[in-house]
């Protein structure tokens, strides 16, 4: 599943180190992510979209068209 | 966002489950040890001391299965997921090993007995294998 979180977290200035602070993740799992080698849960889903206040689907793109 | 005293909370919390579970595997070592070369050399006559042994290694083997268990609980989920991956395909490994072995034993192709502890250390081997391909594909 393709993410936008390297260019939100790039936005705003944060480390990976800073974002797994605000997703009670670890730094790894905030790397995994962003390289999208590890889809998210659907909690740490909206976990992500709560911490970026954005939509979930404005965050993260599963490839198929609506 | 999460604040920084939750997070550090949270990794104080795994790194407690990780030595409690360390001194837990530490200790059902021991007993082990205690339990196989006592009834050898130190009660090698007592069926009690054996049977007492043999439970207590038994009780701190469930202490640790608890311990492993809380410390997959302070995981975050990628880990998680690495961990009971590699778990999965540990137990799936120590299955197909001994229903094989038994399949031959029944069938009389086996010219010795193998001991137990090298099913141990082929699931062992097969786990630490499985969490370094599993961090290898996630980092």
């Amino acid at each position: 599943m393709k993410n936008r979180l390297k260019t939100l977290r790039a936005e705003r200035d944060w480390t990976q180190a800073q974002l797994a602070e605000a997703l009670l993740v670890s730094r790894q799992t905030v790397n995994a992510l962003e390289k999208g080698k590890y889809d998210p849960s659907l909690p740490l889903a909206f976990r992500v979209a709560r911490v970026f206040e954005l939509a979930i689907e404005d965050i993260f793109d599963d490839g198929v068209e609506s | 966002m999460n604040s920084p005293t939750a997070h550090k909370e949270q990794q104080n919390q795994q790194s407690q489950a990780t030595v409690r579970l360390a001194l837990w595997t530490a200790a059902w070592l021991l007993m082990m040890a205690i339990a196989v070369f006592g009834s050898e050399f130190l009660w090698p006559n007592s069926k009690a001391l054996a049977a007492f042994a043999t439970v207590v290694h038994l009780a701190v083997g469930i202490g640790m299965i608890l311990a492993n268990k809380h410390h997959l609980h302070t995981l975050d989920e990628m880990h998680q997921k690495i961990q009971l991956e590699a778990m999965g395909i540990t137990l799936g490994v120590g299955f197909v090993l001994g229903f094989s072995y038994s399949v031959a034993d029944i069938a009389g192709l086996l010219a010795t007995r193998m001991h137990i502890s090298y099913f141990a250390v082929a699931m062992a081997l097969t786990y630490i294998v499985s969490i370094v391909v599993g961090f290898r594909r996630y980092h």
